[in-house]
């Protein structure tokens, strides 16, 4: 209950388009690279509209 | 090695700011509003925000990154930031690069 | 998740608004019975046109992206257009809630010609009947009236706004129809015990069962409809419903009045909520960024008695004028909460008969005189 499932909407400005935190880590294959790359969150949008308090 | 990465396609391409677009600096970055369709975005690193003031003066995304100084590992990052960016049009494709 | 670093982000406050309600005078044609701002006469302490120009300087400098326009009735102003254009030439956006009644065709092809403009006309019914119950005679047909001068001028893409009421929850398939019909965007609202709401609050609030109906719907047919993030009380109901999820009264947004007092939201005009006034020094800039209220509600907010509800999270306590309109304490359950702690609050408060009398009133009231009063009570 309560638990918040954002999904990347797209391109509708009235929902939050979140770019999910993605932790990539490579395969084990020696021939890739096995450093492990944090994916940083970098933008994120909201709706102008999405402000309880204003009409 | 970078070569090993596969290279995003935005990477390579001539960006720039809408010019309906205002950047609001903030302690986090900065909040970038488009007039034009009304979506406020936050650019949620000053690093983001170098690069983005940044597009209109470099060939291609890559260029910025570089002349701002991002650790190429963090190039992937930048380049999906980039790619939301311009789904939602705060940033376009140059006409002339 | 990274909308909750987000959220947490804007719960500490910015160093200015993203928006802001502007109410630009109490006068009013209407007399709605559930008005926020209890409005209908002008207040003689009404800013000035040089003030208000005051106003959207500074609101320029601290880049604030938008205005949201209202009142009463905000094209009631003689100044109404050259404060909208002095807006726009500023570079803050203007979208404007009205009634209608003054959007005939010609000022429809006024608005129509400029730019950085949004309109949103207000309406609680589908029908004249429904409609007219809350607005008054003639408020459906001067609604409608303004859509079509509106369409005629090619305004393009205006908001339809409803304040969602115990007798329209049935209407949301048609108001979306509607708006489509226009090619306009509906938006649908949160009905708080505000302002004349205080009063009718008890007969218009959607029921439990209607909480979940307006839950359901946005999760079904929300996806164009705009909701200004008001029905976030209902989350407790299932999967979060899209938006941010938050108050964001005094930590993103707030209201300017017509005598220039600033709130933390147009929901609660009272002085427990009230910021200061932008004519006081430092106008409306310091009130925003140091006054004590501002500054008090960009503090981690206590959970209080719903700190051990595992809703708490989605539903983060629900609305601050809800509460405080209906007597309950700010920490603590909505009076609509989904899980019934409201209910059982309200009951407790109902028990006890000098709690009751104790329950706030709005700031002011600016309704107008009746023809035949009631009699004052002595």
């Amino acid at each position: 209950m309560g638990d918040r499932t954002l999904s990347n909407r797209g391109a509708r400005p009235d929902s939050l388009a979140v770019m999910e935190n993605e932790v990539v880590v490579t395969a084990t294959d020696p021939a890739e690279i096995t450093a492990e790359i944090t994916e940083e969150l970098l933008v994120e949008e909201i709706s102008i509209d999405g402000m309880c308090g204003v009409y | 090695m970078s070569t090993e990465l596969i290279a995003h396609p935005l990477l390579g391409l001539a960006l720039e700011l809408h010019p309906q677009v205002a950047l609001r600096p903030e302690p986090f970055g900065a909040l970038a509003y488009h007039y034009g369709n009304r979506r406020l975005v936050f650019l949620q690193h000053a690093d983001m925000v170098r690069v983005s003031q940044a597009l209109a003066q470099h060939p291609t995304l890559a260029a910025a990154l570089a002349a701002c100084e991002v650790d190429e590992q963090r190039w992937p990052s930048f380049a999906k930031a980039f790619q939301s960016l311009l789904e939602s049009e705060v940033v376009v494709e140059r006409s002339q690069p | 998740m990274s909308a909750d670093k987000l959220v947490a982000q804007l719960k500490t406050g910015l160093d200015a608004p993203i928006c802001l309600t502007w109410e630009l005078t109490y006068a009013c044609n209407l007399q709605c019975v559930h008005c926020l701002s209890s409005s209908g006469q002008r207040d003689e302490r009404e800013l000035s046109t040089a003030e208000a120009k005051q106003v959207l300087d500074q609101l320029r400098d601290l880049q604030v992206f938008y205005i949201n326009i209202g009142g009463g009735e905000p094209m009631v102003r003689r100044d109404f257009f050259e404060l909208v254009e002095y807006s726009v030439a500023s570079g803050i956006g203007v979208k404007f809630s009205t009634n209608g009644a003054f959007i005939d065709a010609e000022k429809a092809r006024r608005l129509a010609a400029m730019d950085y403009l949004d309109i949103q006309i207000s309406l609680d019914g589908v029908d004249a009947v429904t409609n007219d119950a809350v607005r008054g005679a003639g408020s459906y047909d001067m609604a409608r009236r303004a859509m079509d001068n509106l369409a005629a001028a090619n305004f393009g893409p205006f908001k339809i706004s409803v304040v969602v009421t115990r007798h329209n929850v049935s209407q949301l398939d048609e108001f979306k129809a509607l708006a489509d019909s226009y090619g306009a965007q509906l938006r649908i609202t949160r009905l708080r015990p505000s302002g004349r709401g205080v009063d009718s609050w008890g007969d218009l609030h959607p029921t439990n069962a209607q909480q979940r109906e307006i839950y359901d719907w946005l999760m079904a047919h929300g996806e164009n409809v705009l909701t200004g993030d008001s029905f976030f009380h209902l989350n407790a109901l299932g999967p979060a419903l899209p938006g941010l999820n938050m108050c964001g009264a005094g930590r993103v947004v707030c209201l300017i009045d017509p005598i220039g007092d600033v709130y933390a939201c147009p929901f609660v005009i009272h002085d427990e909520f009230r910021a200061g006034n932008v004519r006081d020094d430092g106008g409306f800039s310091k009130v925003w960024k140091q006054s004590d209220l501002f500054t008090s509600l960009r503090e981690p907010q206590s959970a209080g008695a719903c700190a051990s509800c595992g809703a708490f999270d989605a539903c983060q306590g629900g609305c601050m004028a809800a509460k405080f309109f209906t007597g309950l304490p700010l920490d603590g359950p909505d009076p609509e909460c989904v899980i019934g702690g409201g209910e059982a609050a309200l009951a407790e408060l109902a028990a006890a008969p000098v709690a009751v009398s104790l329950k706030p009133r709005p700031a002011m009231d600016h309704t107008k005189p009746t023809r035949h009063p009631t009699p004052a009570l002595t």
